[in-house]
């Protein structure tokens, strides 16, 4: 060999299809940065798919979360009801062998399908969110008959829970106005300054 | 122990609605036996279970707010009754303590001092620990006697451990149940003390919540439980107000109460307003009151 | 005036790829004092070791610089060749001009620039080098082997027939270890007791071996071919020569105690042997629980023995020994499955552990060799095998493989079905990794024949409901949690370093890794030494092992011990420290400083009958580590062979270039 070794590097592309699907290497890197957890550092064992109170509802196990962000499988990922669904229990980091913080990671392939305009799966589950968040945005904290009767407009499910929410009013647990507290702008300024900083690509935002 | 110290109160939304009754009685209770709890001026969220899966700095930052705050009131530790606050104030606090340059820039978002020293405490931590059992025995006035008590303690008062900063034992916690002991009850041995029950799944995947509650309530049924205590305003939710629609797709139709721990100990303690307090939840708790056996109260049910 | 003759090597293309050999070899024979240089391209081979010594013969050298590869490697190479040609072996120096320069280096100009450096160094330490002498040491040929279960027992056996005395020491009643308890061993199915008892009883009965039980090793001090080491025999009760065995005291003992030969689930009385097979086969009176011991009336033994033998006021007796060689086989441990809270924290009665199982399934076992579960003694029908539990886990501390689980839950498998056939095992793994001899056969055979139902994945949660134990766990292959509801469950736990094992590695003077399991010398070619040299490894102590890598590994060791003995002396290493008594004030910092307690001080007879203090190095221990010449006040210690004015020329010759 000696001499006759050539200098340049090889030309393939090293593309790698899974499934006939071109997989996007770059995927789990950007998923270890937003989560700083090491994908690699599971050996699929399964622990955390045993013990998730949640996986029989599941697509994907979170094990195969793990697996297919590892892989570069964005659109199996991101599409995903899993990610939705986890409750954040963190049954699965307390028992990984690997102490992988897989609650961390679903959290920031969730950051990652909304930020890419994924269609989300769980529809309703989306909306729990963002009507919560946008209720603690602008009034600082959350007024709970508020989110209910939000979130039954933006899902349409109208008539659910209707009977127990009565009843909590009638038990004087729903508040029917919401409270204002005093730290309310600095709370919608602590959103918009969060907002400001995911969209510069801060390593701590998003 | 430390004898009526003050403590940072930071109630929470849900305490100040839905868990009022969790509210009242954890004041009334604290004031009984002298511990001072100092509500938080001009708290707000804690993110909860929605934050974190938006954005770190946005969930670590909102629960930062009420741990500066907490500072600037001077006082060292703040008390948290839901276990959901807790946990989120507990963790963004032990992150902001471990990673330095996460605190960096929490603090350039807050434009608030934070220098990370103060520490988010469970309000069962601080009764069954620092009160602890010795004191409370005493304040009993009407001991649970007989009384076989479930002790739930749910995913985040004791989950993930290493950034919680507990001693409980994490698959088996014990505060509770000393607690109950403390009081005469006597608390069940049952594998589902940290089980979940859906949490905040509640309003959007009812489905999910409905098995994993019946689970937990058939679990502590089977382990000979007269009722469910527990700290977190979401599994009061989703055991008590969800538990007739969860057993009902469970086929089931036994009946089991569900409290605060704050409310059995009023109950323990003697508290006037206790019964009260019971009448905000949707299974009948009066049996507990009352101190009836779990058999009085399911065949109540199924009449 | 030194002769100097500098050979440099090109390693092939190693060296000369990066380094320009020529001008090296030129210039270096402008070096002062160098009289010959050359290149070659393969020096170590034979050719250019015979250039070496053609060389020394026309040019009449007296010292060679080598400038090649690390010392590590072609050092003795070349000391012997130059040895051969005449000269002392101590007069060449190498000059690493591969590890340290080529290999590390692209830029060739540079790099040749600083291979030059190396030599000019090399030979500036070479013209200060002098005739270094090996002395000879006696050695005490007599073995002492620390641990009696099988790879203590092989070691014995191994080096007592090659015809050495052999003091087996172990600390427990009996010999046997960990393999007595277990009931058929993989993947044979031989049964253990009936291949290790007629090795207990050779050792027994063996001339050139001295079992010592219930006894433990103190101290060790001295070095290779004569350690002194001091053993504790523990006080018995019981006088071992009157002794006949008849085992008519621990019949009649009236205290139960839970059994640790059992693992807890049987009960054996305050005077016992542990198991029938014991070897020796003598009772040993447990003094924390006899009835005398804590103030109550009692003597029962002693009414009964026939013999007399019982001796309640026997002590502890203390021995000093001389050894020449020692090997290390003390084992291992289970981890304790207490310690995870998902699977019960041990507060489960059918959540048993791998060696409880292999105890249920044993004949003399507790329950006579019937499967049943400890809570109500029922036989189960559905069986939970569980692998890696604490193993390649972070979380418990253990990131290692415990490497035997993985056979011996096959095992276990397999002997359920043989005895229980409408029992159904299901085996929760990570990866089957059953690389030995008929391994990978034996655990498909378990499954296709014995209908073991193989799991891939792990357990999350173990819990008792009613009077099942739940077991929730997932097939990843499936990709779905899995519940069983199971009658018993079997956890396969890590294998740990016994929980002394630091202890006794600081009393050898012998290295733990991070985990306290003993360092082997070298990984790969040095697997049974340890640094220490007259020490070896043998067995599970070194790292979880199976008892085929076991007893290889202790006839490995005494083998060591074999080759060692089978010299009339030992040569001591000519590179150790020596001081300049004269010199010496005697400060003491050289004692505190060397790890290997190899200097002292001593008393001298000075002149007109005064006496003063010196230290003084000790040959056979000093290693040549030079930590006390760095730590000498009086830069009156020299290590020899580099010498402080060596490695102040070495220096030199760097910086005045």
């Amino acid at each position: 060999m000696g001499d006759a070794i050539s200098a340049e590097s090889a030309t393939t592309s090293g593309e790698v299809r899974i499934g006939g699907t071109k997989t996007e290497p770059g995927f789990c890197r950007e998923v270890e940065r937003l989560s700083g957890q090491k994908l690699s550092a599971c050996y699929q064992c399964g622990e955390c798919t045993a013990g998730c109170p949640v996986a029989f509802a599941m697509d994907l196990m979170p094990n195969q979360v793990t697996r297919m962000a590892l892989a570069g499988m964005v659109d199996e990922v991101l599409q995903s009801r899993s990610i939705w669904l986890c409750v954040g229990c963190n049954t699965c980091v307390t028992r990984c062998p690997r102490l992988v913080d897989l609650p961390r990671v679903m959290d920031s392939v969730r950051q990652i399908a909304t930020r890419r305009g994924v269609r989300c799966p769980e529809p309703a589950i989306r909306a729990f969110h963002d009507t919560f968040l946008q209720g603690v945005e602008r009034g600082g904290r959350l007024h709970e008959l508020a989110l209910v009767a939000a979130l039954k407009l933006k899902t349409g499910r109208l008539f659910q829970d209707v009977p127990a929410g009565m009843a909590m009013v009638a038990k004087g647990k729903l508040a029917i106005l919401p409270e204002t507290p005093e730290g309310k702008a600095e709370v919608r300024r602590i959103f918009e300054e969060c907002r400001r900083r995911a969209g510069e690509g801060d390593d701590h935002a998003g | 122990m430390q004898d009526n110290r003050a403590y940072a109160y930071y109630p929470g939304c849900s305490l100040h609605a839905t868990a009022k009754e969790y509210d009242l009685s954890a004041r009334a209770v604290c004031a009984a036996l002298g511990v001072e709890l100092r509500e938080v001026p001009g708290w707000n969220c804690c993110g909860a279970s929605s934050a974190h899966g938006r954005d770190h700095l946005l969930s670590t930052t909102l629960a930062a707010r009420n741990l500066a705050l907490v500072e600037e009131m001077g006082l060292e530790e703040v008390a948290v009754p839901c276990a959901a606050c807790f946990n989120r104030l507990a963790v963004a606090g032990h992150e902001l303590r471990e990673d330095a340059s996460l605190a960096d820039a929490v603090r350039n978002v807050l434009e608030r001092p934070l220098q990370g020293s103060a520490k988010a405490r469970a309000l069962l931590d601080v009764v069954a620990r620092d009160v602890g059992t010795e004191r409370i025995r005493d304040a009993v006035r009407r001991p649970l006697e007989g009384l076989k008590v479930a002790c739930y303690y749910g995913c985040l008062l004791v989950r993930p451990p290493r950034a919680l900063e507990t001693d409980e034992r994490v698959e088996d916690p014990q505060s509770l149940d000393e607690l109950v002991r403390a009081m005469g009850g006597e608390p069940v041995e049952w594998p589902h003390k940290t089980e979940c029950c859906g949490a905040a799944l509640s309003l959007t995947r009812t489905d999910v919540v409905r098995r994993l509650s019946a689970d937990i309530l058939k679990m502590a049924r089977d382990c000979g439980a007269d009722c469910i205590v527990c700290a977190c305003p979401l599994c009061m939710t989703n055991l008590d107000m969800r538990q007739g629609e969860a057993l009902k797709a469970a086929g089931e139709r036994f009946r089991i109460p569900v409290l605060y721990f704050t409310e059995l100990m009023a109950l323990a303690m003697g508290i006037p307003d206790a019964e009260r307090w019971l009448k905000m939840h949707f299974v009948d708790a009066s049996a507990v009151a009352r101190r009836e056996s779990a058999a009085a109260q399911s065949t109540e049910a199924q009449q | 005036m030194a002769r100097v003759g500098v050979f440099v090597c090109w390693c092939g293309s190693n060296i000369a790829r990066t380094v320009d050999v020529q001008r090296v070899a030129e210039a270096a024979g402008r070096i002062p004092g160098v009289v010959f240089a050359t290149d070659y391209k393969y020096m170590c081979s034979e050719p250019g070791q015979t250039m070496v010594q053609d060389a020394i013969r026309d040019h009449r050298l007296d010292r060679v610089v080598v400038a090649s590869c690390s010392p590590r490697l072609h050092e003795p190479t070349f000391q012997r060749c130059i040895s051969e040609a005449g000269l002392n072996p101590y007069m060449v120096e190498m000059a690493n001009i591969r590890e340290h320069c080529s290999w590390v280096h692209q830029d060739k100009d540079a790099a040749t620039e600083k291979a030059i450096d190396l030599v000019r160094m090399a030979v500036a330490k070479a013209r200060r080098d002098f005739p270094l002498f090996r002395n000879e040491i006696p050695i005490t040929k007599r073995a002492l082997v620390i641990g009696g279960g099988v790879a203590g027992i092989q070691a014995a056996l191994d080096i007592a027939d090659a015809g050495y005395p052999v003091t087996l020491v172990e600390r427990t009643p009996s010999i046997g270890g960990r393999m007595a308890q277990y009931d058929k061993t993989f993947p044979t199915l031989d049964c253990a007791a009936c291949i290790l008892t007629p090795k207990m009883v050779d050792c027994a009965s063996h001339p050139n071996i001295t079992i010592l039980t219930y006894a433990e090793v103190e101290e060790v001090t001295g070095f290779v071919g004569n350690f002194n080491v001091r053993i504790r025999k523990k006080a018995r009760g019981v006088d071992m020569e009157k002794c006949t065995g008849c085992g008519v005291c621990y019949s009649k003992c009236p205290v139960k105690v839970p059994n640790e030969f059992e693992e807890g689930m049987g009960e054996r009385r305050a005077i016992y042997v542990p198991f029938p097979q014991a070897v020796p086969n003598v009772p040993v009176i447990d003094r924390e629980h006899c009835r005398l011991n804590n103030d109550l009336k009692c003597g029962v033994c002693q009414k009964l023995c026939p013999t007399g033998a019982i001796a309640y006021d026997q002590q502890d007796e203390v021995v000093t020994e001389q050894f020449g060689a020692i090997v290390v086989a003390t084992g291992f441990r289970m981890w304790d499955h207490s310690q995870i809270g998902e699977y019960g924290y041990g507060s489960i009665p059918d959540v048993i552990s791998g060696l409880q199982f292999e105890r249920l399934m044993n004949a003399s076992g507790p329950t006579e060799g019937k499967i049943v579960r400890p809570s109500d003694h029922k036989p189960p029908k559905t069986v939970v095998f569980v692998a890696c539990v604490g193993s390649r886990s972070e979380n418990h501390g253990h990131e290692y493989c415990s490497k035997v689980c993985c056979m011996y839950t096959a095992k276990h498998a397999l002997l359920l079905k043989e005895k229980y056939p409408d029992t159904q095992s299901y085996v929760f793994y990570m990866d089957i990794r059953a690389n030995g001899k008929g391994y990978e056969e034996f655990v498909r055979r378990t499954i296709e024949e014995y209908g073991a139902n193989y799991i891939r994945g792990r357990v999350s949660r173990i819990y008792r409901h009613g009077d099942k134990v739940v077991v929730k766990g997932a097939d990843t292959l499936l990709g779905r949690p899995v519940e069983i509801e199971a009658d018993m469950v079997v956890l396969a736990t890590a294998m740990e370093p016994q929980d002394d094992a630091k202890d006794l590695a600081r009393k050898l003077g012998i290295s733990t890794d991070q985990h306290n399991w003993f360092s082997e010398a070298h990984p790969k070619l040095k697997p049974v030494e340890v640094l220490s040299s007259g020490i070896f490894l043998a067995g599970a102590c070194q790292y979880p092992k199976d008892i085929p890598d076991t007893v290889a590994q202790a006839s490995g060791a005494a083998s060591k011990v074999a080759g060692l003995f089978s010299k009339p002396h030992l040569l001591s290493e000519p590179m150790i420290a020596s001081v300049r008594e004269e010199d010496c004030a005697a400060c003491g910092q050289c004692v505190q400083v060397c790890p290997f307690s190899a200097i002292e001080l001593v008393e001298l007879n000075g002149r007109n009958g005064a006496s003063r203090r010196a230290a003084r190095v000790n040959e056979g221990l000093c290693h040549g580590c030079g930590t006390c010449v760095a730590g000498c006040r009086g830069s009156c210690i020299d290590l020899r062979g580099f010498t402080n004015a060596q490695v102040l020329s070495e220096i030199d010759a760097l910086a005045l270039a």
